[in-house]
């Protein structure tokens, strides 16, 4: 990792910061995160984390412009579905749009406000699991994040939470720049599902940090919106103790930029996580370039882990895939499974990928492996020859290949609403 | 229905010529059947009457009910009635069997200006068809021909040909792996659309079928030509004596 230079471009990001009002447990955990992120600076273009996506435009002082064009959409997407709904507005906490912040076996508390309380569990993740991640691959922007953010939802659940927490963000300001960092906690035997939707900001640094005890269950569905000039970065850290389960499924739809990480440490036994994201992008209007960066680390016996990338790109669209599965020694009866594939609808288009798997233990099951295809003839035509037009036979074709994404879905009302939204992304690109 | 003219057919990334001047009428109400050798252009004969890439025509003309085809897209002659069975039914991961045939009926009924099926109505006929099949509602609801046995995919052909009902169905090898019952369905399958205003054209290399279907004529082809027409007779003694005697004589 270079470390950039004052004189270089990469510092203006840092320049235009200033820190968060906020003192306590939350200003030293920021003051920490700053070290760690002097240490190692911001991506630097030859830096080999970032040889596929060009960090440029995440390390500039100012966002570029981004359009907004779907807030009522965000607001809308689950309406069929009971939850509990919190608005951030540019990354700007909406009280009067947002539930009252509490439920049913949990606990809510605003970032921006919990520096001066005495919340345990929170000021012991804060940064600790960003922190984690920072090895063996430095992640800057998420040390960024821990020490600038200016807002997030800190969540505890202590039971069974039937209902889900929405974070609804709504886009409205082409020059908004939010930083928020999330911190979750699902107690032992205790689960959460957490809806993310729409886009964050014009260019937004998101991080969220989830620690699930033991026998707990977390799901994580987001729908990262359809902003054409939007820049997202985000980062989610997971810890995961024995017998728990993490599931995380990602739907993004255009982009110019959008580079989503995902660290995720097994720490105890019989543990489950899965990982699965549906990008889609048309490079007609705007340039579209995704990017899915994972890093899965076996660190004890029996875990599964699952990861399912796919991506449907066209006129000029970039797919990016960096995954890694580390089993560490003794991680003996690890089942790692890792598929990512593109579905390119065009010659213009194209989709990078590094796929690693690296194993110290001897009693594994793992695989991995990437495709890119195109359209298969076959299919298509017998589907034309039973009268189906070719664009709707494709646009059948692009839903079949990104299924099994979806299949990661537990909850059939919100892959229902994903998919429907998916289908109105192929007709509003038909052609 | 169906008349084709001198049809001249290469492949287009090579230079093969497949057909070699192709002349059939097939006439409304009529099951034709075509016989002939592995490798004759059958299969390829039905493939560009649907409309498959991959294929020049370089001479002759094909039309359906007196509509040229050779120019539509596959999509435009299915809804002007063309069916093809195919030989090799695909498998299409991540759609499902009802999803595709509801497009499917949908899809060409728009094309044709008629009004879409309802959902309930839908499920209503594919229901009844799919029992006169033998089809179960688990073959229903799985993906287009995934791990679908030989056989079923047959059915599968069958049921969809029922519910688009079509006016020119091409079977190519319907037959071809297929049991005695599910052979018999098939064909009660196929006798069930038979009406006179609807036409087949049944690609074979088995008598079997044809004890079922009862042709009104037969063709045999060789080289990529129709070299013989004849009545019901001529499939018997293609089954008896093979295709030695009729390429003699008509070389
Ligand atoms: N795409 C292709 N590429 C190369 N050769 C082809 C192609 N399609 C057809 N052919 C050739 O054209 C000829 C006719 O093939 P076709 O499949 O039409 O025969 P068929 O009469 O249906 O045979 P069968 O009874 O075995 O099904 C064969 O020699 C075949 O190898
Ligand atoms: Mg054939």
């Amino acid at each position: 990792m270079a470390v950039a230079k004052p004189a270089s471009p990469a510092a203006s990001r840092l320049d235009g910061l200033t820190r968060p009002p906020g003192g306590g447990w939350l200003g030293a955990a920021r003051d920490a995160a700053l070290s760690r992120l002097q240490g190692m600076g911001l991506p630097a273009p030859r830096d080999e984390y970032w040889r596929f996506t060009r960090p440029a435009d995440l390390n500039a002082a100012a966002p570029a412009p981004a359009a907004p064009v779907e807030s009522a959409e965000a607001e809308a997407l689950y309406d069929g579905t009971d939850r509990l709904r919190l608005v951030f507005r540019d990354g700007a906490f909406d009280a009067e749009a947002s539930d009252a912040l509490t439920g049913e076996g949990l606990e809510i508390a605003r970032l921006a406000e919990a520096g001066g309380t005495d919340i345990h569990w929170a000021a012991d993740l804060y940064g600790a699991l960003e922190a984690d991640g920072q090895s063996p691959v430095p992640r800057p922007f998420a040390a960024l994040n821990t020490a600038h953010a200016t807002d997030g939802v800190l969540i505890r659940a202590t039971a069974a939470v039937s209902r889900p927490v929405e974070i609804v963000y709504l886009h409205e300001d082409a020059a908004s720049d939010p930083i928020l960092h999330h911190v979750i906690r699902v107690e032992e035997g205790a689960s959460l599902t957490l809806l993310e939707t729409g886009t964050v900001g014009a260019r937004c640094n998101t991080a969220m940090e989830v620690d699930v005890a033991s026998h707990g269950a977390f799901h994580h569905i987001r729908d990262q919106g359809r902003a054409h000039a939007r820049r997202t970065n985000t980062h989610a850290f997971a810890r995961l103790g024995g017998a728990s389960v993490f599931k995380s499924f990602t739907l993004s739809l255009n982009g110019a930029l959008t580079r989503n990480e995902h660290v995720v440490a097994f720490t105890g036994n019989d543990a489950t996580a899965h990982v699965a994201c549906a990008a889609i992008g048309d490079g007609r209007q705007a340039p579209m370039h995704h990017d899915d960066t994972v890093f899965i680390t076996h660190d004890a016996v029996n875990c599964e882990s699952r990861q399912v990338f796919k991506k449907v790109l066209k006129n000029g669209a970039v797919g990016v895939f960096q995954g890694k599965i580390l089993v560490k020694r003794g991680a003996q009866k690890t089942d790692g499974y890792q598929i990512s594939q593109a579905l390119l609808l065009d010659d213009d288009s194209q989709f990078l990928a590094k796929p690693e798997l690296e194993i110290y233990a001897d009693d594994v099951a793992c695989s991995h492996g990437s495709t890119t295809g195109a359209i298969d003839e076959d299919m298509l035509f017998y589907l034309r020859a039973r009268g189906v037009p070719e664009r709707r036979a494709t646009d059948l074709l692009v839903l079949a290949f990104l299924a099994e994404t979806l299949e990661e879905i537990g909850d059939e009302a919100i892959a229902e609403s994903l998919r429907q939204r998916l289908s109105t992304w192929l007709d509003r690109h038909a052609g | 229905m169906l008349e084709i003219k001198n049809l001249q057919v290469k492949l287009e990334e090579e230079d093969k010529q497949i057909l070699k001047g192709v002349d059939l009428t097939v006439e409304a109400g009529k099951v034709h059947a075509i016989m002939g050798p592995n490798g004759s252009g059958k299969s390829t004969l039905s493939y560009v009457l649907a409309g498959r890439d991959g294929y020049e025509v370089t001479g002759g003309s094909a039309s359906l009910l007196g509509e040229d085809i050779l120019d539509m897209d596959p999509e435009a002659r299915a809804a002007a009635g063309m069916f093809l069975a195919f030989q090799y039914p695909v498998e299409i991961p991540g759609v499902g069997n009802m999803t595709f045939m509801r497009t499917a009926v949908n899809a060409q009924r728009k094309a044709r200006g008629e009004e879409e099926m309802s959902s309930a109505e839908f499920l209503k006929v594919v229901r009844a068809r799919a029992k006169d099949l033998q089809i179960d509602a688990e073959m229903l609801k799985r993906p287009v021909n995934v791990g679908f046995s030989g056989g079923e995919k047959k059915r599968n052909e069958i049921l969809q040909m029922a519910m688009l009902e079509p006016k020119l169905c091409i079977l190519d090898e319907t037959d071809s792996g297929l049991d005695v019952d599910a052979m018999k369905l098939v064909a009660q399958g196929v006798n069930a659309l038979r009406s006179p205003d609807r036409a087949f054209l049944v690609i074979t290399h088995y008598q079997r079928l044809l004890d079922h279907i009862a042709p009104d004529v037969v063709h045999i082809m060789s080289a990529g030509r129709i070299v013989k027409s004849g009545g019901p007779d001529l499939a018997l003694e293609v089954e008896k004596n093979g295709y030695g005697d009729i390429l003699k004589e008509s070389a």
